[in-house]
């Protein structure tokens, strides 16, 4: 379908009667994906926001349940978030993350409910990238800047308007919310969106082959690579809080000040970079230092993750490339177990 | 030579000479407008060494990880004073260090820059002279570097180490210190003031970088990692944030050298120097103390003096 790109305000304001409406903002140092306001309008000029959509579906720390004790019994109430929402302006490689978040919270034994109701309340709609950065590198981990994995519409900009690719069910139904806002794609419009992914895809940075991490990272844990190339990480969470496919957290109890008769039970992101992450009771810590913390972001997002899930918990967003503090590069990790990957003979 | 000639080539000989396990410096990062850190441990690898305006790291940073080993360290007008804060709570071993001091013009603030150029990424950046040449896709801007440096560094006065067993190049001119940059802040009313720090913290992740960056935070456990009992909630929220905050920067007097480690290193752009900065001001105003000049000074918080001011006791 095509919309003008004049009409796209009158499609998300309509929306707000139904649904909370998330679009990116750039606001000083912070990047994020925020509520539309009404009447409000927003550009975006960047690849990627700073802190990823994730947090819409996954918030850094949320109520799960409250509790009271009372008489003879406790009294538990779940705060579920059914709020019903459009998150607009996704890029392709965090949609892909979305993939790997439900994968954790909703494809095994036991549900998240926390997340299921947030995700299932949530319509997904993407924008192509255009220019994507030279730190992009979703192309590597099975993305692309068009792709559509993980979201219900994805919009490509065509100057004047958008071609909107119906992804899902779901996606098409909101479409059909405002029908006299769209009409059909033609012949020429197709072929614009074709050109302008090709454009796209020419203007990533070379490739690099991850085949050999996973297979060098099996049989990788005692290697002198991990004495050497955590070296300069200070131990922060920036790669990790601000990555969208990163999901470790923490629960907490909250006691309120009556004598703990009553409080809610939380959940707040947790890293692997930090030294309580593992941190035992006992006062034992198996991941000591930051070679092991650092051995176990790389070891998790390469090699567990691909064991359990088939893929690598990364989608080339490039956010812990940007932002980390001393500039320890993803990239050059991988390309350095690369190298001994080839040096060893591992291969695929 | 240049200076970063003159600093291979003293990386090389105290490697080679065997006067030292490693060299802690700086070396080309994998973006433009950024260098990494950078652990030299052959003669070979001090080739690598780099030394330029993107060196915006305080590397003394990691001495406190090299207590068993003999370290050459980098360091600048401020990390020196970062370097006598170390020495001064018994944080490393002068006699195990080699310090090669670099007269430092000042850091570019690469946020700074970005938002310059108008916000599109950037893909290459050159200093030529006392200008900034950065370039992206269909773009090129010219900026003086006097307007991309980090703030601290454009009032710098300690430019030259303070503390250094070699001094490389010449030396920069001693820039005025002034703390205009405060007075919007504390003439605004109360109100306000608050609101903006709760703008400030709201923005903050609580990812720890401003601390995991910090020389001067060297606990071996923050009070807000305790456990039992847990002094501060795991909740990230405007309160539990400047909780952490004030508690930071309280635990900053009179140790802080205002070397923006802290602001640089913060994903979100907290404005982290307005606290430190406060604070440095009032450690100086009341009390006479700078931080990170003289080894062999007591600590302010670790001094007591009965002429000390006590403004706030009653006929104090």
């Amino acid at each position: 379908m095509i919309i003008a790109k004049d009409d796209l305000p009158t499609f998300l304001d309509g929306l707000l009667g139904t649904y909370q409406v998330f679009v990116p903002l750039a606001d000083g140092g912070e990047s994020r994906y925020v509520p539309l306001a009404p009447g409000g309008t927003f550009t975006w000029q960047g690849v990627n926001t700073r802190k990823p959509p994730k947090e819409i579906l996954f918030p850094q720390s949320e109520v799960l349940y409250s509790y009271e004790v009372g008489g003879d019994r406790v009294e538990l109430r779940e705060h579920f978030d059914k709020t019903k929402r459009v998150v607009f302006g996704i890029r392709p490689c965090d949609a892909r993350s979305f993939l790997h978040l439900d994968r954790v919270f909703l494809e095994q034994e036991h549900q998240d409910p926390y997340y299921r109701e947030r995700r299932e309340n949530a319509v997904m709609v993407g924008m192509a990238c255009l220019e994507p950065a030279s730190t992009c590198f979703c192309t590597s981990l099975g993305g692309g800047p068009f792709a559509a994995d993980g979201l219900d519409l994805l919009f490509i900009d065509l100057g004047d308007r958008y071609l909107v690719r119906r992804v899902t069910p779901r996606g098409e139904a909101l479409l059909r919310e405002q029908p006299a806002l769209f009409r059909p794609a033609g012949e020429a419009d197709r072929l614009a969106a074709r050109e302008a992914e090709e454009k796209a895809k020419s203007l990533m940075s070379p490739i690099p082959d991850l085949s050999g991490v996973k297979p060098w990272l099996d049989a990788g844990f005692g290697d002198p690579l991990w004495d050497r190339v955590y070296e300069k990480c200070i131990g922060c969470a920036v790669c990790t809080y601000l990555c969208p496919t990163c999901h470790c957290f923490d629960l907490t109890d909250e006691a309120e000040e009556n004598q703990c008769v009553s409080g809610v039970r939380i959940r707040t992101w947790d890293t692997c970079a930090f030294p309580l992450f593992t941190l035992h009771a006992s006062g034992h810590n198996p991941r000591p230092t930051g070679k092991e913390r650092f051995r176990q972001r790389v070891m998790h997002k390469f090699r567990y993750f691909v064991e359990n899930w088939g893929e690598a918990a990364c989608v080339g967003c490039g956010r812990c490339i940007i932002n980390c503090p001393v500039n320890l590069d993803i990239r050059e990790v991988l390309r350095e177990i690369m190298a001994r990957a080839a040096g060893a003979g591992v291969s695929a | 030579m240049s200076k970063q000639e003159e600093l291979r080539a003293t990386a090389r000989r105290l490697l080679a000479e065997n006067r030292v396990d490693l060299i802690l410096g700086y070396t080309a990062g994998t973006l433009p407008l950024r260098t990494t850190p950078f652990f030299a441990r052959t003669p070979a690898e001090a080739d690598l060494l780099v030394w330029n305006a993107f060196c915006e790291y305080n590397l003394t940073n990691y001495l406190p990880r090299y207590t068993g080993n003999r370290v050459g360290i980098v360091v600048k007008g401020c990390d020196a004073r970062s370097l006598v804060g170390l020495l001064q709570q018994n944080q490393v071993q002068r006699e195990r260090l080699y310090v090669i001091g670099i007269p430092c013009a000042g850091v570019v603030d690469r946020r700074r820059v970005a938002l310059l150029a108008g916000g599109a990424e950037i893909t290459a950046a050159d200093i030529t002279g006392g200008e900034i040449v950065v370039r992206g896709r269909g773009f090129e801007k010219v900026l003086p570097m006097e307007e991309v440096l980090f703030p601290s560094c454009r009032r710098c006065r300690y430019g030259n180490p303070v503390l250094a067993d070699v001094v490389l190049g010449e030396k920069v001119p001693e820039r005025k210190e002034t703390y205009e940059d405060l007075a919007a802040l504390e003439n605004m009313p109360a109100v306000e003031r608050e609101a903006y720090f709760a703008r400030e913290m709201a923005k903050c992740i609580r990812c720890y970088a401003c601390r995991e960056v910090c020389p001067m935070c060297f606990c071996k456990q923050c009070f807000v990692d305790g456990t039992a009992p847990q002094w501060l909630s795991r909740w990230v929220g405007t309160a539990d944030n400047l909780f952490f905050h004030l508690g930071r920067t309280m635990h900053l007097v009179g140790r802080c050298v205002d070397c923006g480690a802290c602001a640089r290193a913060c994903p979100v752009g907290v404005d982290l120097m307005a606290f430190n900065r406060k604070m440095i001001k009032d450690a100086e105003a009341l009390f006479g103390y700078r931080a990170g000049l003289d080894p062999e000074a007591h600590l302010l918080l670790g001094t007591f003096d009965p002429n000390d001011p006590e403004p706030f006791l009653f006929r104090g």
